[in-house]
């Protein structure tokens, strides 16, 4: 294998160890990633024994334990704790995730649990998400009809509706973006699972009338053909749905379509 | 105290908050051509508006004839009638305007079979003045919220809208009893930003975590709350804490009304559909305050279910499956994860849960912020809008799918206003730099606090009192034990401890000042509740079981400079806004 030379704060030191203090016979270690851009060390992994005897089920109830009773300089976004916010994904036992909805009890020995993949750290657990929300910014995700007055509804019909779902509920979590090879290499330039999903919702809009511009505009070597259906997006998606299918309808809609 | 570093901003408009009413109000401002900021603690569409699930109401009358001025009925009595009923007309009447801008940016509703908006029946939504039920909350799925949120951003998008990202807010500048801008950290790295702006509108959002079980997310702390009344300016009605029935036993996870709406139902330990005895025309679909009273009362008697008898079922099962996979799929989701259950075979354990604070800023139907000074007056330059404003539509209850409408109503009213008051690019005054070094000295303070009590400790400790004091019924006892127990929390404050110091992403700190922010409210909350003696609406007294009118037909002010209270009130507006429908007197309030 060819050996890699790594910046010096990609090496990941041993970190502190938090013994348990309330002397429980039920234990789990959890490793956390920690780096903390205020000071000059490099990331370290610190280690936590959690009481498991009372905590909830799921990873994001761990971490709450573990920042209100052990560590309170823990660092991790959270907000609505059922899954709809998309703040909490991580990656846990090596897999992307949002930790409200991931059961603990599915992870076995410790848990390790570390910031989602390939992107830049911003602090412990959390990454930087903002070039995935330029590239949002650049599919103009935005409802496109100019022919109906502004007091009128535009009717759509229940089967042009139901196109819509499996697209509509993305939650813009990342997991499935940070879980792809191919996003990892190309980030900047790939558009990724996430954001062309949010790409098909507006194409298959009945409602919308842009929709050869749509397309044209993503029918891009590097922009959509960069995805080589390894589908890692759909296995991480945390609300079920199917990026990569998504995407192969638009490779699709590119093939057959004259546009 | 180390010196901050102070980066300058100046702006027509800043719109603090980025969930429905924050991105509306934003989407306004920026089509008037006012150079508008908008600044959120989370990435827009991390907020709370996206758990909204059941829909967002408005009379269009696609699914049978409606009116909006049944709609405003309803309202009013939900309300209890301690909802101002000019802005109620202004919402109901503009409700059909706004549900339909927000087809026209996109929000993919659910259909009917025509393709119009689909409707669904929804608790206290009548026609004809309460006679039957009526289907007027458009749906997108169970899912409204979280559609309404992604759309709008995308039209902020479209707009230009200048974001600031994951800034958390710290105090407003106010000069002379005016509002001229805010302070606010940027949590990626650390710099502090001082924003002079000639309007600032709040779009904070409720304070739902002064409770320990709530349907709130973590971030809902009010933040927008407690910079007003650490401007010296009251908040309105704290005491009305809305309790929705149906939130998951054991996690708080909110299940939607629309469940019931869609023919879900109730039952108690003896199989009893028990909300038929309590209300017998409306049933399950009463408003949210009746059901969850009626709930607390079958479980206080013994009719629970479950090990300890504490919680209720909410049943489904025996729904047709399309209905569940095509308009409850998000609950189906919701209950398997955090309940365990199968909805298409078993029932859902579900217990009265924290949800909505009809409380909040004071605010004519413009959203101009309102205070008392011998009488009511505007606070120039300061607008609030959304969960985090009291206009008052919502009274003493809120009607399910009542809140999303307000959202984008009083969003669009806020830039309405404001691009009448602000002439674009007018000059910014001075703002005297003691309001600069007040706010900093607040901040640094908790920053280097190191005391005994963690914030996590104090924060328990305020949510069980509240649980416990504060809850669907109250006592005098209670109450004047909450306002104590509430007053030794914030005492605790004195030795609060911060261990992280940095400045960067430092959640221990952001923590600790949502904690102060907090504190403020329950303070508020439990004072106000103290002093209404009177059952109205969410605020049910057990010593005091009838709504007065003639003494309590008035709004709660609380000014609260700390754990220090001024109790005073306001009346309620007893005209509505034209000669198109008439002001609805006080009845006895039965569904």
């Amino acid at each position: 294998m060819v050996q890699l030379s790594l910046p010096k704060n990609s090496e990941i030191k041993k970190g502190k160890y938090f013994k348990d203090k309330t002397g429980s016979k039920n234990l789990r270690k959890v490793n956390i990633y920690r780096w903390d851009p205020s000071t000059d060390e490099g990331p370290r992994i610190d280690t936590y024994e959690v009481d498991m005897d009372n905590c909830p089920s799921k990873v994001l109830d761990i971490l709450n334990k573990i920042k209100n009773e052990i560590d309170s300089t823990i660092t991790y976004r959270r907000s609505c704790a059922h899954g709809v916010c998309g703040s909490c994904a991580m990656n846990m036992g090596g897999k992307n995730g949002l930790a409200c909805t991931t059961p603990h009890a599915e992870i076995e020995g410790d848990i390790d649990i570390y910031p989602l993949p390939h992107l830049k750290v911003k602090k412990d657990l959390i990454g930087d998400l903002d070039g995935l929300y330029k590239q949002y910014q650049s599919i103009e995700p935005w409802l496109k009809n100019n022919s109906t007055k502004e007091t009128t509804e535009i009717y759509q019909s229940k089967e042009d509706r139901a196109k819509l779902d499996g697209a509509y509920e993305c939650i813009m979590c990342a997991c499935c973006s940070t879980s792809c090879p191919s996003y990892w290499w190309n980030g900047d330039k790939y558009l990724g699972p996430a954001v062309l999903l949010q790409a098909y919702r507006w194409i298959i809009d009945s409602r919308d009338e842009e929709r050869k511009a749509r397309l044209k505009k993503v029918a891009d070597e590097l922009k959509l053909y960069r995805c080589h259906t390894i589908l890692n997006c759909t296995n991480a998606c945390p609300k079920g749905l199917n990026p990569a299918k998504a995407i192969a309808e638009i490779k699709k809609m590119l093939a057959t379509a004259n546009v | 105290m180390k010196a901050y570093n102070i980066i300058d901003h100046e702006y027509d408009v800043v719109v603090l908050g980025a969930g429905g009413s924050g991105l509306r109000a934003a989407v306004g401002l920026s089509e008037a051509g006012l150079k508008t900021a908008c600044i959120s603690k989370v990435f827009p569409t991390r907020s709370h508006t996206s758990a909204a699930q059941g829909g967002i109401s408005a009379a269009l009358g696609n699914m049978g004839e409606d009116d909006w001025r049944w709609h405003m009925y309803d309202t009013v009595k939900g309300a209890d009638w301690l909802g101002d009923q000019d802005s109620i007309e202004y919402l109901c009447k503009e409700a059909p305007k706004a549900v339909l801008e927000l087809e026209k940016y996109g929000v993919p509703f659910s259909r009917t079979e025509e393709g119009k908006i689909y409707q669904r029946p929804f608790g206290g939504m009548t026609k004809n003045y309460g006679n039957g039920i009526v289907q007027r909350t458009c749906a997108a799925a169970d899912r409204t919220g979280h559609a309404i949120l992604h759309t709008l951003y995308g039209q902020a998008l479209k707009h230009n809208t200048e974001f600031f990202i994951e800034y958390f807010a710290l105090d407003l500048l106010m000069k002379d009893g005016e509002c001229k801008g805010l302070i606010a950290w940027n949590l990626n790295d650390g710099t502090i930003h001082r924003f002079r702006a000639h309007t600032v509108i709040i779009a904070t959002g409720g304070y739902g975590k002064v409770y320990y079980s709530a349907t709130s997310a973590h971030t809902c702390t009010g933040d927008g709350n407690a910079m007003v009344l650490r401007a010296g300016l009251p908040l309105q009605d704290m005491e009305f804490v809305q309790f929705h029935p149906t939130g998951i036993y054991g996690h708080g996870t909110l299940i939607s009304e629309g469940v019931r709406g869609e023919g879900g139902y109730l039952v108690n330990s003896k199989g009893e559909r028990f909300m038929e005895r309590y209300a017998p025309n409306a049933k399950d679909l009463a408003s949210r305050d009746v059901v969850s009273r009626s709930m607390s009362i079958e479980i206080n008697e013994g009719r629970g279910v479950g090990k300890d008898q504490d919680h209720v079922h909410l049943h489904l099962s025996h729904l047709d499956k399309s209905v569940i996979e095509n308009r409850l799929p998000g609950i189906t989701e919701a209950a398997r994860l955090f309940a365990n259950v199968d909805v298409t075979k078993d029932p859902i354990p579900v217990v009265p849960t924290v949800h909505y604070n009809m409380g909040g800023i004071p605010t004519n139907y413009k959203a101009e912020v309102l205070t008392m000074n011998g009488s009511e007056k505007t606070v120039p330059g300061l607008m609030a809008i959304g969960e985090a404003a009291c206009v008052s539509v919502h009274g003493a209850n809120r009607l399910g799918s009542n809140s999303l409408i307000d959202l984008v109503v009083f969003g669009r009213a806020a830039a309405k206003r404001a691009a009448e008051l602000v002439k674009p690019s007018t000059p910014h005054e001075e703002i005297p730099e003691t309001e600069t070094h007040k706010c900093l000295d607040r901040f640094d303070k908790l920053r280097n606090a190191q005391g005994d009590n963690s914030t996590a400790e104090l924060r328990l400790s305020m949510q069980k009192t509240m649980q416990s004091k504060c809850a669907v019924f109250r006592t005098e006892k209670n109450l004047k034990q909450g306002v104590d127990d509430i007053s030794k929390t914030y005492d605790g404050m004195e030795s609060i401890s911060v261990k992280d110091k940095s400045l960067i992403f430092n959640t221990d700190l952001v923590e600790t000042l949502e904690f102060d922010n907090l504190i403020r409210q329950a303070v508020a909350t439990v004072d106000s509740a103290y002093h209404r003696k009177e059952s109205r609406g969410a605020h049910a007294r057990e010593d005091y079981p009838k709504r007065d009118d003639e003494k309590f037909m008035q709004h709660t002010l609380a000014w609260c400079d700390g754990k220090n209270t001024k109790i005073s009130y306001r009346p309620v507006h007893q005209s509505t806004l034209t000669n198109e429908v008439q002001y609805f007197p006080p009845q006895e309030r039965v569904y």
